[in-house]
Formats: structure tokens, C-alpha cells, sequence
């Protein structure tokens, strides 16, 4: 059995657009110093991390959840409790950690048994409806939860910007830096992990009940088991990269955590990224949160001129705010004439090149 | 002739328990409440709420059981008949404000039907431009439906601004009766009213005319609705354009409700509205009636006894009766 999983990216542009994005974010502290730059390579490597588990669900299982940052909500709290009720240690950030991965595993299983088994489209709803109520529970229970404030907590003393390593190259290695580089290596790792399970027997499964689940199940495969599992493996992801997400902030509420609209820029992430084909998550995520962080402006110059020229409701429609509603339109359009996304048009191009 | 002349058609056993369901949680909830003034406003509240879910709700589940489309997209025209609901009262105030009965069902009126003919009309443009290309296709007809949603909301926000407006019933409808100790609001009443105007309206379509019956048809099986050569594409959106019609008038009447109108009120009514169908079975007008009571009684009866089981005591509902009955209350015998 390989560790590593054949599948590769396939398509020179992609490759190297893969190679660019993944070395950049590996030396991302040196290139771009500054704490906005870092504060978007993290961004990068959560949502790369968070989209991939949520592909393993929407792209390769053909499932759709809405209760995916749920999980990843779970994996923030779980770390974020921990380090604020314990102390900032190892031993409490790894309790917190682990607790989190076994609560959102569980939680995913009793969901999944519990509405897989009759349509998949119970899911979807299903889902909606246990994370609105999660969200709501953690806003409410402000005793444990700190409620809609959220909780800011101590990070172990490693990984504090005041804890000095050394010098490389005229540049101070401190403890942010650590700590980005243990977001970024188990991002790497769980996405590696994440690439080997849907190129396995298991995720080819997976494939096979996405595709025509009634010939799938005449095969023999249990299409509940494999809906189930899968839904667990990526809840695991998810919480994960809420874990890792939290130790970064060093802050957890639900506005960072469970709000809506992470799950939707997940969802926008995948599609265009291109379902079903993990690759997606890394350019997707890279693409998506740049345009967050440095074209929200733009559009508000754009706003801002439009409202100079006096002209009627563009100013309200250009608004940064109104960031959603610009991105849904794309989200729709990805859906109708991009199914497969940015990768997928890039491996089609790829097969006609040299 | 033969016997088979005489002999009446097979006709499934009509399920009584079920229905009765909202009747055995209100029997168990009485002697835990204790004070039967409580216990009426409180059961009151929950018939009047659930009334507005089910009007929600009943297009969503029909639309469902027939051409299998799940939109994601209702919570928007449910924002939308609410803030359709504003352009009407708010320059109407002197007629809201005034203490004429007439003026105030006038008012009203036109709230309900200007949020239905928009919300129609809109439900019309949603279907053809969104729904039709990706008929068929589940995952895509989720997606692009949270993705009309989306930008439904977001256009609300841009035109409306982002701050939520108040609005208040007509004067008549404001106030309560007293029935003993038990306080009975009047708009809950006039809710309740409506509502079930809206199912009587319902049953009275779905049962006893041709469209009704071509309607059940096309939910039974529509494959064969279709052989018989009716165009049941047509059918349906004159079907979802009344399921958007009705999210509309349930916005109104919940606007009103709550006398405040925000954006984000579609998608949290939304929440509720799956888990209403989800208990009544998919696609039954029936179940979605039962389950919209249940709901609501559960929901005011939790939130009296035990406010923090309240938060999630839907889900548990939700939990209990799918454990019980696994397609729903009423499951439509679908393919």
C-alpha cells in the first residue's frame, strides 16, 4: 500500500499553479512579512484544510452538508475551552484537541446513521437545521461558552509572539512563526491524508454511490456505512482545522467559529475550486481568501465612485458589505457552466497541451 | 356485470394516530404547566404560530412532493413578502393607525395580496431562470438555490438597507381579549384565521377540483401524469409560483407577528419550515399541518417549562418522530 496517493494533479498550468500556491504559503513568513500577510497565509491553509474534508463530502460523496463548520466550530470551542479552563499548555491544547475530534466524530455518526438512512436529501435539511440549533446553544449557554463575546484564552508560551528562537536572514524567528508553521504542516499532513482516503478503494466507493447509488448498493457496498463514514472522516477534518484555526486567533466566538456564512464561503470555495478533485480546495481557498482580504476594497473605491457619480442603488450594490451577493452570483454561474471548477478546466486544458 | 362493478376502490387505511399527536402533547403538557390560564394562552400562542409556519411551510413540501425540488431559496421570499408587507404599511399608516375596523382589514388586505402577487411573480422568474436548467439533479438544485437565496437576501439588504424596520398591526388587531385569567392576544387570532383560510383553501384545491387532483397525481407518481399527457412542467410552476405566494403571505403575517422586519428573518424561518416538513412527512400537505401545530405547541410549551430545552427542543422532536416514524408523520407513498 502506498502512503502517498497516485493522484496527481495532472496539467502543467495546474501543477504549477499547485507548486507556486504551496510554496508560497511554505515560506510564507520570510516573503511576506507583516502581520496581515501571515493573518492571510494561516487563512489560506484553515479554509484549504476545511474545504478539502468538505469536498470529501459534496464532491466525492455527492452529499450536502450544511453543518460542516459546525464541526469546525467544535474543533475551536473544543481547544478554546480547554486552553481558557485548564491553562495555556500542551497537555490542555492536546485534551482540548482530542476531545473536539471525538465529539465532532460522534456527533457526525449519530447524524448521518440518523438521517442517511432514508434520502440524502434528509441530510442536507437535517444538517441546516442541528447547526442552526448548535449555534444558537453556544450563543445561549454564555456560562460555558462565553457566549456571543466568544472567549480570548492564552496560547502555550511557544508559540507567543514574544518567544524568541533565533534569527534566519535578518529576521527574528519568534513564536507566531512556530505556530504558523504548526498550522501549516498539519494542514499539509491532514490534507495528504485526506488525498489518500478518496484515491483508496474506499474513496472510489464513494465515487461509485455519487454516481448511480441504486448500482452501488446492488454491488454490494452498504451505502449507508460508506455516507456514514465519510461523513464522520470530514467532520474530523473540519474539526481539525477549527482547532488549528483557534490556536492561531487565540479567540473563539461564534462570529469566527459557527457563523453561516463560513459554511457558505466553503461552499463557494468547493464550486469553484471544482468539485470533486481535493486540488480544488487549495486553489480555491488561495483565490478566495486574497479576493476577501484585498479585493473587498476595490469594490468599495468602486462604491465609492459610483456614489460620487450619483448614480441610483450601485453604491448599495458595490458596497463591501454586499461582498455575499457578488459571490453568490459567481457561486451560481460556477454551478450552471463550471461544474468541475477552476481544476477541472485546467486538467481539460492540460490534455490538450503538450 | 361482474362484482368488480360494486366493489369500492382499495382505499388506504387513513392514520389516525398521528394526526392526533399535537392533542396527546397538549394532554401531557396541561398538568405540567398546572394553571389553566397559562395552558390556554400558551396553547393559543402555538396553535397561532404554528398556523403561520404551516402557511410557510405547505409550498414548500407540495413543490417538493412534486417535481422532487427542494428550494433552499424559500426563507427569501418569505423576507420578501415581509418587507413587501412595509411598502404597504408604512405609507398606510393613517389607515393602520386609524380605529376603523374597514380601514384596518383594508390595510391588511393589501399587505397579503401585494406580498403574494410580488412573491408569486418572483417565484415565476426563480423557477424559470434558476430551477429549470438542473431539474433532476439534487446537488445542484440545492446549490443553486442557496445560491439564489443568497443573493436574494443580499439584494434585500442593498435595497432595504441593512437595519431591521418596525411595523406593527392595524390598531383593531392590537390588544388582547381576557377569557377568564387567560390573556388572548387579537392578532394571534386574526393569525390563526388566516392560516387556516389558507388550508381550508388548501384541502378545499388539493381535493375537489381537477387541478387538485392532477396536483396529488403528480406527486403519487408523475411519470404517469405526464403519459396521460398533461404538462406537468407547467403544473409545477404554477405550483411553486403559489408555494412562493404563500412563503410571502406567511412573511406578512409573521412581520406583523413579531413587528419587526429584517432580512435574515427568511433564512431562521427557513430552519423551522424543514423541520415541520421533515416531521410531517415530504411532500404531504397533511403531515406539514400536523407538524407545524406540533412544532409550535412544542416549541411554546418547552419554552414555559424549560427555556433552555427550548433551543433545541425542535431538534428532539425532530429526533422522536423520525425514530418513530422514519419518512414522517404522513409519508407520501412516492416512488
Amino acid at each position: 500500500m502506498m502512503i502517498l496517493s497516485g493522484d496527481a494533479p495532472r496539467g502543467w498550468l495546474l501543477r504549477a499553479l499547485l507548486i507556486v500556491v504551496v510554496a508560497a504559503l511554505a515560506v510564507a513568513p520570510f516573503l511576506f512579512p507583516g502581520a496581515k500577510a501571515l493573518n492571510v497565509a494561516e487563512k489560506i491553509c484553515v479554509m484549504a484544510l476545511l474545504a478539502a474534508s468538505y469536498d470529501l463530502l459534496l464532491g466525492y460523496t455527492g452529499i450536502v452538508s450544511f453543518a460542516h463548520v459546525m464541526f469546525f466550530g467544535i474543533g475551536s470551542y473544543g481547544v478554546a475551552l480547554a486552553l481558557y479552563g485548564i491553562g495555556p499548555g500542551w497537555g490542555a491544547l492536546a485534551l482540548g484537541a482530542a476531545c473536539a475530534l471525538v465529539f465532532a466524530v460522534a456527533l457526525a455518526l449519530a447524524i448521518g446513521l440518523f438521517s442517511l438512512r432514508v434520502q440524502s436529501i434528509f441530510f442536507a435539511m437535517v444538517t441546516l437545521a442541528v447547526a442552526y440549533a448548535f449555534n444558537v446553544l453556544a450563543s445561549q449557554l454564555s456560562d460555558v461558552t462565553g457566549g456571543e463575546d466568544g472567549r480570548s484564552f492564552q496560547i502555550p508560551p511557544m508559540l507567543r509572539p514574544g518567544f524568541k528562537l533565533g534569527e534566519f536572514a535578518d529576521l527574528a524567528i519568534n513564536g507566531r512563526m512556530l505556530c504558523y508553521y504548526i498550522v501549516f504542516a498539519i494542514g499539509v499532513l491532514l490534507f495528504l491524508t485526506l488525498l489518500r482516503v478518496v484515491n483508496s478503494p474506499f474513496g472510489r466507493v464513494l465515487q461509485a454511490i455519487r454516481e448511480n447509488p441504486f448500482r452501488a448498493e446492488a454491488l454490494g457496498y452498504r451505502i449507508v456505512f460508506h455516507r456514514t463514514l465519510a461523513t464522520c472522516l470530514s467532520a474530523a477534518g473540519a474539526a481539525a482545522a477549527g482547532a488549528l484555526n483557534a490556536l492561531w486567533l487565540r479567540y473563539v466566538g461564534p462570529d469566527t467559529a459557527l457563523s453561516f456564512s463560513i459554511q457558505i464561503d466553503v461552499l463557494v470555495i468547493v464550486v469553484i475550486g471544482g468539485m470533486g478533485s481535493l486540488y480544488g480546495s487549495i486553489l480555491g481557498a488561495a483565490l478566495f481568501v486574497i479576493a476577501e482580504n484585498y479585493l473587498q476594497a476595490l469594490i468599495g473605491r468602486l462604491s465609492a465612485g459610483a456614489a460620487d457619480l450619483h448614480l441610483p442603488l450601485l453604491p448599495s450594490l458595490l458596497h463591501p458589505d454586499r461582498w455575499l451577493l457578488w459571490l453568490g452570483v459567481m457561486f451560481i454561474l460556477a454551478v450552471y457552466f463550471a461544474p468541475t471548477g477552476i481544476v477541472g478546466k485546467l486538467r481539460e486544458q492540460g490534455r490538450e497541451g503538450p | 356485470m361482474s362484482a368488480t362493478d360494486d366493489a369500492t376502490l382499495p382505499r388506504a387505511r387513513a392514520e389516525l394516530l398521528p394526526a392526533l399527536t399535537p392533542l396527546i402533547v397538549a394532554a401531557i403538557a396541561a398538568p405540567l404547566i398546572g394553571s389553566w390560564s397559562t395552558f390556554a394562552t400558551l396553547t393559543l400562542a402555538g396553535v397561532a404560530m404554528g398556523m403561520m409556519i404551516f402557511t410557510m411551510a405547505s409550498g414548500l413540501t407540495l413543490a417538493f412532493g412534486m417535481m422532487d425540488v427542494l428550494n433552499f431559496g424559500h426563507g427569501a421570499f418569505i423576507s420578501l413578502g415581509a418587507y413587501v408587507a412595509t411598502l404597504v404599511f408604512l405609507p398606510l399608516a393613517a389607515w393602520s393607525d386609524a380605529d376603523s375596523l374597514a380601514l384596518n382589514l383594508g390595510v391588511f388586505g393589501l399587505a397579503l395580496a401585494a406580498a403574494a402577487i410580488v412573491c408569486g411573480g418572483f417565484g415565476y422568474v426563480f423557477e424559470r431562470v434558476l430551477i429549470v436548467p438542473v431539474y433532476g439533479q439534487h446537488l445542484k438544485q440545492i446549490l443553486v438555490t442557496i445560491g439564489g437565496s443568497i443573493v436574494a437576501e443580499q439584494l434585500l439588504y442593498a435595497l432595504f438597507g441593512p437595519e431591521q424596520i418596525l411595523i406593527s398591526p392595524p390598531a383593531t388587531f392590537q390588544g388582547a381579549f381576557l377569557v377568564g385569567d387567560a390573556t388572548i392576544e387579537k392578532y394571534r387570532v386574526v393569525a390563526m384565521v388566516v392560516g387556516f383560510v389558507v388550508f381550508i383553501a388548501q384541502v378545499v384545491v388539493l381535493n375537489r377540483t381537477k387541478i387538485g387532483l392532477l396536483i396529488r397525481a403528480g406527486v403519487e407518481n408523475r411519470e404517469m401524469v405526464e403519459a396521460l399527457g398533461y404538462r406537468i412542467d407547467r403544473l409545477f410552476v404554477g405550483v411553486f409560483m403559489a408555494g412562493s405566494a404563500l412563503a410571502g403571505l406567511g412573511g406578512v403575517l409573521w412581520a406583523l407577528y413579531q413587528s419587526q422586519v429584517r432580512a435574515s428573518m427568511g433564512g431562521e424561518l427557513l430552519v423551522l419550515c424543514f423541520i415541520v416538513i421533515i416531521v410531517g412527512g415530504l411532500g404531504s400537505v397533511g403531515g406539514c399541518f400536523t407538524g407545524a401545530i406540533l412544532v409550535a405547541l412544542i416549541a411554546n410549551y418547552a419554552g414555559f417549562l424549560a427555556p433552555k430545552l427550548a433551543l433545541v427542543s425542535n431538534i428532539l422532536l425532530m429526533v422522536v418522530v423520525l425514530l418513530w416514524r422514519p419518512r414522517g408523520l404522513y409519508p407520501v407513498s412516492g416512488p
